[in-house]
Formats: structure tokens, C-alpha cells, sequence
């Protein structure tokens, strides 16, 4: 089992009252509304939560990266990523992920994460996403592409690891005369590559037939299931079973001495007004092209107002009911996550800890207590339940170094 | 005016496959609608057809004609479209380009100066407005966008209805998909084409609504100054999809353009 903290960095200095006023905090929301020296503590107290998670013992600090939006304050993610690279001794740096369509330059992501490795001593988790609606128009990037971008990106980043320099790539969305970076990673054949995700099938389907673990962000335990369901599907078409090295979930987890206190802070999972990533606006959120078409007329009736967000709106009460949010003493967190782990058996597991406008002393507090008490009860019942980590089963980073790979037919039977 | 017998029929033109509404006898005039793609009847069209040999073809990748993955570019399209006109041997129809179909007309204008027996572009797309800026698909709300090619609110009631179906909202975002995909950086206009157009002969008629909210009214301007035999007309009481909202002032406007056999 992997075990990791998450934070989505919240811009918590903001007046909600303003984002409410414009009815969307999210792209537009002005960023006359962001404070610098505000902005300047919270990085520095992420940097001390991170700091701590390491101190107690966790295996990974998940790292994420948005823009133009409260929810998240990181617009870079290989910044932090280089911080933790230098001030970090042991944990691994878990990059869910770097937003690939979003890069003009795929080949300079590739020097950045290979520089993050070396330094890191190989520390590195590179987890790849196609970012938010909203990414794609606070980065000028067609959302229409977003797809094709995603998967040639790859190719081009996972070549520029692998293949010896100099070569030439032609792709459809990306061409370079010449790929040659004086920067390779440290790990062989390359870092671990993680996929995020949420609600879009195509993801899934695609992440399992690299054999890169999946990670569920936030689903349900039903939602999950049937995630794993499309998975190990096409994990069987692709010639192996899937496993719980395969599958990774992300968790609202807010741990603290006391179980009042840990319900009021856990609300502040929804401090956004209720929503996953900040007041969304229905246009924006989902550019035209970017979504499933199988998605389509579901968020279109959405956009003009006639249906609900197809991504969910949940109360806080339902999210606890459901297991998504959890909140309480360490015994009381980990008799739920336990729950989880028996129901959908994942290999790596991120606890989100703190958001919104969550103390710094509650967040640090939050965090010891999932390094020292949560973690080392949730290792044993992964034990029990033979849950294994990527690193721990030796998963090969991609299918296409497997040794154990069977016909489609074969793989079934087992 | 109404009841023109408009036929529909399925053309094939290099692989890509084109739905065109056809209708009416007389000179030849080929209406490229707008971004927002088009509804099978407009009085528009029916009062065009009554003197005329209209083709209303459906853009590749918008309402009834199917999208073309390889397109990367609206001179892609206009490039269609001249074989369309090849074709049917009507190498010298007359344009009447609405919003981007304007565009789309005067990039096939650009493509062979002296052919075209008129042009005409009605809230043009394709150049960079001096002032303003063209209103942006990729921010702005489906209905939302649909009213602000109107002056008044009533007449896109009249034509979409208070509150547009959701097969429109859905036939809306596959338009704006493609419009995304051949236009989105820099957005509905060309850096090249203003220098292009230096070279067309035809007689162009440049018409603008009076309260176009979508393309401002200096690219009007520009594309008269920059059409070496244009003359720029604005339409009173109409926003930027004159057509729609003006069609007998914009129907009588390119009549007197085009002129009669």
C-alpha cells in the first residue's frame, strides 16, 4: 500500500462574498480578489504541511496543478514538485499531474520532471492529466484537440525518456526538428505514471491499456467499482489482470483529536460553494470539444440551466453518508477507510486533508495524526488484504514492459 | 414568398460529404450561414430562392453535414466550396456570406479574384476588428451567445423560439465544436486574408446591422476599404444576424446587388 497526503492548496484569503457576487470562481472570477502576502504565507505553510507529512512518515505527497481559480494555488505543479525535490529526503513525489494538452512544449515537461528526478534521487511519480475545461481557456489551448494532445504528448514525452537523442518527431499537434534533452530521468525505463481521473470513460480505457494505475479522484464507493469494472475489462482484452497496483484512490479525510471539531472542519471540503473545483460556470467549465460526445446533450442541458451539474453536487451530509468526505478521530477514519479498502481494494491511497479555511495548526495536527496513528492501522489492513503498491508488486511502469502479458482469452481465466 | 421547393441532396466533394439545400431558378447564389449553423428554413432563403438559384449548403462539421476530422482551417472549407462550385459548373455564382460564412466567402473570393459574379458579407468574421473584439464562442453561454446576434429579443423568439430546444442547445455546441477546430487561435479571423482580399475584382456589397454585438462594425469598415470594388451598407434595427432578423431589408439589398436576369 501507498500512502499519501493531498492538499489542493486553497487561495482561502479571498472574499467569498465577491465570488458569489460574480457567480463563478473560476476563470473570469477577477484576480483583483488575490491577495500576494496572503498568497506568500499560504505556500509557506504548504511547504510546512508537506515538510511534516514527511517528518511522520507518509509515503507520497500528491501533487496538483489548476489555473486561474481559488481552489488551487498551484499553477505549476513541477515548482513544488523542485521544492520538494531539494527539501524532501524520502518520500516520493506524486505529480497527479502535469495538465499534458496544456503544454506547447511537451519536450520541455520532459526536461523539467527528468531534472525533478535526478535531483530527487528518483523520487519522482509522473502522473499525467488533460486538465479542467477551464484550463483549456485560461491557456489560449483548443479544447477540441484536448484528446489527441493528451495521448501525442505522451508518446513525445515518453520517447524524449527512452529514446536516444537526437530524433525528429512528426506528430500531428506537435513537431520537433530536434529532441535531444540533456536531461533524462533516473529511473529506468522511466518514473511511474499515474492517471487521475474522474468521470470520463475514454480515461480509464486508455490508462488501463498502458497499465498505468488509475486514480479515482473522490468517486464514490459505487462510482469506484465500476470504474475498476471498466478496467480490469479492458486490463483482460489487454492481455493481464488488474490489481490493486493498478488502482489508486483519492479521499476527503480530515483527522483530528475530536470529533466535533473534525466535522466542522471537514465542511470546509465544501467551502467552494459546494463544489469540487470552486463555483463552477457551466460554459467554461466544459468547452465545446472537450468533453465525451457521449457526454454531450447532458451538459449542454446543464449550461442553459436545465439540469443539474452531470459531475454531481452532493451535500456535505450525503458525501459523508456516501464515504466520500470522512471526518473524525483516527479511530473513527480508520473503521471507514477500512470499509473502503475491503470494497474496492486499492493499491495506493491519497488522503485529502485539509481544505478550505482550515487552521494551519488543525491542518498539521490533521496530518500527525494520519502520519502516527491512521497510516500505520490502514498498512496492516492493507496487509491483511494483500493490497499492494505499484512498488511493492514491481508493476512494470508501462504494458509495454510486462513479462507477464497473456492472450486475452487466457487472462480471463485466471 | 414563401414555399419555395427547396430539394436536399448529398454532394460529394473530395471525401467530404455536404448536405445542400437547393431551391428556385434564375443566377446563381450560394448563402453560407452563420457559426451558430443553420435552420432548414428561413424567409431569407425563400425570398432569395423566388429569384434566384439558391444553394444553401451546410458547413462541414455544422447542422446537417458531417465533420471532416482533417480540417484544420475555414480555407479549408472555402477551398470545399470551390469544388462545390466546379462541380455544378457555376464558377461565377454570387456569395452571400452570413457571419462566418462570410468569412468563408471572401477567403473564397481571395482564391480566384475575377470568377465570382458578386459578393456580398453580411457581419463578416475573418479579419481582426481595429476596434472591439469578436464576440467569443468559448465564454459565452449557448442561448446566450444566439441572442446577442440580435437586435431585438422578439425576433430571435420568433426564430428559435423564448426558450430554444435542447437539440438545439446540442446542435449549437457540435457548430461550436467545429468552429473551435478550424478557428479558435487567433479566434474567427485570418492574419493573412485583409492583404488577400487587395486582389479581388468582384463587386462586393459589405451589409452590417446597426447593433452587431458579435463583429463589431469596424471590420465592416475594413473589409469595404480593403475590397478594392466594395460599398458598405448598414441595416437599421438589426443586430449581427440580418438575415434572420431583417430578412426582407437584406433580402431586397442583395437583390438590388445582384440584379435581375
Amino acid at each position: 500500500m501507498h500512502l499519501m497526503y493531498f492538499t489542493e492548496q486553497p487561495m482561502s484569503a479571498y472574499s467569498e462574498e465577491a465570488g458569489r457576487d460574480f457567480g463563478a470562481t473560476a476563470l473570469m472570477f477577477s484576480n483583483k480578489h488575490f491577495d500576494p502576502v496572503a498568497g506568500s504565507r499560504l505556500y509557506n505553510n504548504y511547504i510546512e504541511q508537506y515538510m511534516l507529512a514527511e517528518e511522520v512518515g507518509v509515503d507520497g505527497i500528491m501533487l496538483n496543478e489548476h489555473h486561474n481559480a481559488p481552489f488551487c494555488m498551484q499553477a505549476k505543479a513541477n515548482i513544488f514538485a523542485a521544492i520538494l525535490a531539494g527539501m524532501t529526503k524520502k518520500v516520493k513525489i506524486v505529480m497527479l499531474g502535469n495538465p499534458l494538452p496544456l503544454a506547447e512544449n511537451p519536450i520541455r515537461l520532459a526536461e523539467e520532471l527528468a531534472m525533478i528526478d535526478m535531483i530527487s534521487k528518483g523520487r519522482l511519480v509522473s502522473g499525467f492529466v488533460r486538465g479542467g475545461g477551464q484550463e483549456q481557456l485560461a491557456t489560449g489551448v483548443n479544447p477540441a484537440f484536448n484528446r489527441e494532445r493528451f495521448e501525442e504528448a505522451h508518446e513525445l514525452i515518453t520517447q524524449a525518456w527512452t529514446r536516444t537523442g537526437p530524433f525528429r518527431f512528426e506528430g500531428t499537434h506537435y513537431q520537433h526538428r530536434v529532441v535531444n534533452p540533456w536531461a533524462v530521468p533516473l529511473q529506468k525505463p522511466y518514473p511511474r505514471v499515474w492517471i487521475p481521473g474522474v468521470i470520463s470513460k475514454e480515461t480509464i480505457v486508455w490508462a488501463a491499456q498502458q497499465r498505468y494505475p488509475y486514480i479515482a479522484l473522490n468517486t464514490s464507493i459505487e462510482q469506484t467499482k465500476k470504474i475498476w469494472e471498466l478496467y480490469d475489462d479492458v486490463a483482460l482484452q489487454s492481455g493481464y489482470v488488474g490489481g490493486p497496483e493498478n488502482r489508486g484512490y483519492l479521499i476527503q479525510v480530515h483527522v483530528s483529536d475530536n470529533e466535533e471539531k473534525a466535522i466542522e472542519n471537514a465542511r470546509q471540503f465544501r467551502w467552494m460553494q459546494g463544489e469540487f473545483t470552486g463555483l463552477a460556470h457551466p460554459v467554461w467549465s466544459t468547452p465545446s470539444g472537450y468533453g465525451s460526445p457521449t457526454n454531450r446533450r447532458a451538459f449542454v442541458e446543464f449550461a442553459a440551466g436545465r439540469a443539474i451539474n452531470p459531475r454531481g453536487n452532493t451535500s456535505f451530509e450525503q458525501q459523508m453518508a456516501d464515504l466520500r468526505i470522512i471526518a473524525g478521530t483516527p479511530k473513527t477514519v480508520i473503521a471507514k477507510l477500512k470499509r473502503i479498502l475491503e470494497e474496492t481494494r486499492p493499491g495506493i491511497l491519497a488522503l485529502w486533508g485539509n481544505d478550505g479555511k482550515v487552521s494551519q495548526q488543525d491542518s498539521l495536527t490533521c496530518i500527525k495524526l494520519i502520519g502516527q496513528e491512521v497510516f500505520p492501522a490502514i498498512r496492516e489492513i492493507a496487509k491483511s488484504l494483500d493490497l499492494k503498491s505499484p512498488f511493492e508488486s514491481n508493476a512494470p511502469v508501462h504494458i509495454k514492459y510486462s513479462t507477464d502479458l497473456k492472450p486475452a482469452k487466457a487472462a480471463a481465466a485466471e | 414568398m414563401a414555399g419555395a421547393d427547396w430539394t436536399a441532396s448529398t454532394m460529394d466533394v473530395a471525401g467530404t460529404k455536404l448536405h445542400v439545400a437547393r431551391a428556385g431558378r434564375g443566377r446563381p447564389v450560394m448563402v453560407l450561414h452563420h457559426e451558430t449553423g443553420t435552420l432548414d428554413h428561413l424567409p431569407f432563403y425563400d425570398a432569395l430562392a423566388a429569384q434566384y438559384d439558391v444553394l444553401v449548403p451546410h458547413h462541414p462539421g455544422y447542422s446537417r453535414s458531417e465533420r471532416p476530422d482533417w480540417m484544420r482551417s475555414t480555407r479549408d472549407i472555402a477551398v470545399i466550396y470551390r469544388g462545390v462550385l466546379s462541380e455544378l459548373k457555376l464558377g461565377d455564382a454570387a456569395l452571400v456570406g452570413l457571419g462566418f460564412g462570410g468569412w468563408i466567402a471572401a477567403e473564397m473570393a481571395s482564391m480566384a479574384p475575377a470568377d465570382l459574379s458578386r459578393l456580398i458579407l453580411v457581419g463578416a468574421m475573418g479579419i481582426k476588428p481595429p476596434q472591439g473584439d469578436i464576440l467569443d464562442l468559448a465564454v459565452t453561454g449557448y442561448v446566450d451567445y444566439a441572442r446577442a446576434g440580435f437586435h431585438d429579443q422578439k425576433a430571435f423568439d420568433r426564430v428559435y423560439g423564448a426558450e430554444p430546444s435542447v437539440d438545439q442547445l446540442e446542435m449549437w455546441d457540435i457548430c461550436r465544436e467545429m468552429s473551435f477546430r478550424i478557428a479558435w487561435k487567433p479566434y474567427m479571423y485570418s492574419q493573412t486574408l485583409p492583404y488577400l482580399l487587395g486582389a479581388v475584382r468582384t463587386p462586393a456589397l459589405v451589409v452590417w446591422g446597426d447593433d452587431d454585438r458579435i463583429v463589431p462594425l469596424s471590420a465592416g469598415k475594413t473589409y469595404a476599404k480593403a475590397l478594392p470594388n466594395a460599398k458598405l451598407e448598414i441595416v437599421k434595427a438589426s443586430g449581427h444576424c440580418v438575415d434572420m432578423e431583417q430578412p426582407e431589408a437584406l433580402a431586397k439589398l442583395v437583390k438590388d446587388f445582384i440584379g435581375r436576369e
